[in-house]
């Protein structure tokens, strides 16, 4: 398998909020094309490669899915002094944006143009008296992108997604920190079982997909999964991993391994083949239990058109929706071979044999 | 004449760049020591480690001023240190817990990038995931013993002690420049240039101080070495001219950006020598260099340390404004810097031993 780690290291330098996935759809084609037999795009933005197998026609087809957006801000208004107000687009602690360097991405001349800013703080005799040393909630906070308000008036608009500036960061114990490790480590994961597929036969078809505005709504793999019609839909994101600020039941060490998960979203067959798959492979990995939503896109694939059967797999991550979330390397690639070796071994009869008993 | 082109510009983004956290100001005291080389008469550096150069009067027959009298001694200060983080305990697998040093905000530190050490080894300030945080808990600022600089799981040489900084890159857009600790490396920068351009008729008297932003401790030592007839400090001073949140008038802006240096008449250290602030202001109006002054109130500069040793030196400080001070993002207008620079020259050609020979009125 190849290493994994510059291809990552290359999406986690691109903006794609929700809704803007582009930047980001760009490079992973790119790194997919080779990889794939056919690769199109979806109404909504959605990237769809297609692996066939060596199976007889009209095969049995997997969808391999990950989410490619990220959470952001976006334009709000435009107040006196070509300050920007701002919202949150996904899931925001308004805490981690003080001081955050960002980007305010354009288009009034046509072509995207990327305008670097920061979030400001106004200081506490400007905000309402009760703010004091508090935290200063989101409606409050400005963005400065040092141009004069003329100019401000004339670029940017309200509307305009606004993007963490974080450019990656390679810590040591080959971990990588950036703004959009969530989810970018997962599309990496389903890179890494492309690569590996490339050298194991398969008899089902394999759709890899990299889905839009799963942070918002789920609206890619709701819209992707009924395009596609795939038997299995296997699911990758990132789950909580243990670190300073949380050590709670549900957060899993960094660098041992993904996470299987198991609760009403998950087909109960699905995650026993995975786990027995992942104990005679000798793949370190936890089993994450996810008693509701699973907050992934698995929880769209499972009750889109007939059902499909899904399983999710979980990429620990530090510091989730900060600018700075941290995974390790090897838990990507842990995260594709466990793909790949269940892609390898699906026979065609897989489905028959498929039963909802926990 | 000095001028700040595209070479100032570079430099001014090698300052920005560096670290150096109070007390440990080596990297940007080895750029000033090779930025002057050649430049002054004499360089030494300090027993706390401030820099002071010695540019002396070079006269010429010409000069109208009387030769009887010995060259002004004027003293230029700047200070070289920037707040920042030192590590204080090793919590294993690259994790560190960290106190602040210098006047830093709590709150701008969650979801930060850092640099640790001589060698900018990056680590990074993360925060509790949004998912597991309960809404009570949003209301309340994450407290530093709750935050960690996180170095990855195989660090195996960093320890307890070194220092940290925002790992902020500098970068320019339309007429500003965003960077971490532009508090102070714009008054480096300055300095820098005006030792290279030192006008003739004073002695200039250049201290590149430390730890300023820990108590004005460089600056201490610096003027009782210098033994100046007076001072001019450079620094950055915070342009809080920001919208109000109901849009009611914003009354303590402090500066404001793009109005040119801002010359202070009194702060939370000191006041101002008038008759320097005066000579300041004439200076500009003569030279028609824009100039604010600093809405008296609170916070200082070395002048706060300056003024007060030996029998006392008469001191003024003069700023860049720039925004969002001691946090990881600050913005300055090019142009404000330009004009503080340009300004500072003037008078300093200007600067005579009357000026001060004057009542203090």
């Amino acid at each position: 398998m190849s290493d994994i780690q510059p291809f990552l290291k290359e999406l986690l330098s691109v903006p794609g909020l929700s809704g803007y996935e582009a930047p980001a759809a760009k490079i992973i084609a790119e790194k997919w094309r080779p990889l794939v037999h056919e690769i199109n795009t979806s109404k909504l933005g959605s990237l769809h490669g297609l692996r066939r197998g060596t199976g007889k026609e009209s095969r049995p087809s997997v969808m391999i899915a990950a989410h490619m957006d990220a959470i952001g801000l976006m334009v709000s208004g435009i107040v006196e002094g070509g300050f920007l107000r701002v919202t949150a687009i996904g899931g925001m602690d308004g805490r981690v944006l003080p001081g955050q360097p960002v980007t305010v991405h354009t288009t009034s001349t046509g072509n995207r143009e990327d305008l670097p800013g920061v979030v400001v703080q106004p200081p506490a005799h400007l905000l309402p008296p009760e703010v004091g040393s508090n935290p200063v909630p989101l409606e409050y906070l400005l963005v400065d992108v040092g141009l004069p308000p003329r100019k401000v008036d004339e670029l940017i608009h309200v509307g305009d997604p606004v993007s963490f500036a974080q450019p990656p960061l390679e810590l040591t114990g080959e971990t990588l920190a950036g703004h959009n490790v969530d989810n970018r480590a997962s599309v990496a994961a389903l890179t890494a079982c492309l690569e590996e597929l490339q050298c194991r036969p398969h008899v089902w078809d394999v759709w890899a997909v990299a889905t839009v505005q799963e942070e918002t709504s789920l609206i890619g793999a709701y819209t992707s999964s009924y395009q596609l019609r795939p038997q299995i839909a296997i699911v990758v994101d990132t789950s909580w991993a243990k670190g300073p600020g949380a050590s709670d039941w549900n957060t899993f060490p960094l660098g041992k391994g993904p996470t299987i998960m198991r609760g009403p979203n998950i087909h109960p067959a699905l995650h026993k083949a995975f786990k027995e798959l992942a104990e005679r492979l000798e793949i370190p990995h936890a089993v994450e239990i996810t008693p509701l939503h699973t907050g992934t896109d698995a929880f769209a694939t499972q009750v889109t058109a007939e059902g499909i059967p899904s399983v999710a797999l979980g990429i620990p991550i530090r510091y989730m929706h900060t600018p700075v979330e941290v995974v390790a390397i090897k838990d990507i690639q842990r995260a594709g071979r466990l793909m790949a070796e269940f892609i390898a071994g699906l026979q065609p009869d897989f489905m028959e044999k498929l039963s909802w008993d926990e | 004449m000095p001028m700040i082109g595209n070479a100032q510009i570079k430099l001014l983004e090698r300052l920005c760049n560096a670290s150096a956290v109070s007390g440990d100001e080596g990297e940007v005291r080895q750029i000033v020591l090779y930025e002057i080389k050649g430049h002054a008469d004499e360089v030494k550096v300090d027993a706390l480690g401030n820099v002071l150069a010695t540019k002396r009067a070079r006269r010429s027959d010409n000069v109208s001023t009387s030769l009887s009298e010995s060259p002004l001694r004027v003293m230029l200060s700047a200070h070289m240190d920037e707040v920042g983080f030192m590590l204080a305990a090793d919590e294993g697998e690259g994790i560190f817990r960290f106190e602040t040093v210098g006047g830093v905000d709590v709150r701008q530190l969650p979801g930060k990038a850092v640099i640790v050490g001589k060698e900018h080894l990056p680590g990074v300030i993360g925060a509790r995931p949004i998912h597991l945080v309960k809404d009570e808990e949003l209301k309340n600022k994450i407290p530093l013993e709750n935050l960690r600089i996180d170095l990855g799981p195989g660090s195996t040489q960093v320890k307890p002690g070194e220092r940290a900084t925002f790992a902020t890159r500098f970068q320019r857009t339309g007429p500003s420049v965003i960077a971490k600790a532009l508090d102070n490396r714009l008054g480096i920068a300055t300095l820098i240039e005006l030792v290279r351009h030192a006008p003739p008729d004073i002695d200039l008297l250049a201290a590149f101080t430390v730890q300023e932003e820990v108590g004005l401790r460089g600056a201490k030592v610096a003027a009782y070495a210098f033994d100046p007839a007076c001072a001019i400090v450079i620094d950055a001073t915070p342009a809080n001219d920001l919208p109000t949140w109901d849009s009611e008038e914003n009354t303590a802006y402090n500066t404001k950006l793009g109005l040119g240096p801002a010359i202070y008449v009194a702060d939370g250290g000191m006041l101002s020598d008038p008759r320097l602030v005066r000579h300041l202001m004439a200076t500009a109006e003569a030279e028609a260099i824009p100039y604010q002054l600093r809405q008296p109130g609170g916070g200082g500069t070395d002048a706060g340390a300056i003024h007060k040793q030996r029998e006392g030196i008469p001191s003024v400080s003069i700023s860049v404004p720039h925004r969002y001070s001691h946090t990881a993002a600050s913005v300055a207008r090019l142009e404000d810097w330009k004009n503080t620079l340009a300004l500072l020259h003037a008078a300093l050609r200007r600067i005579t031993p009357e000026l001060l020979a004057r009542e203090r009125v």
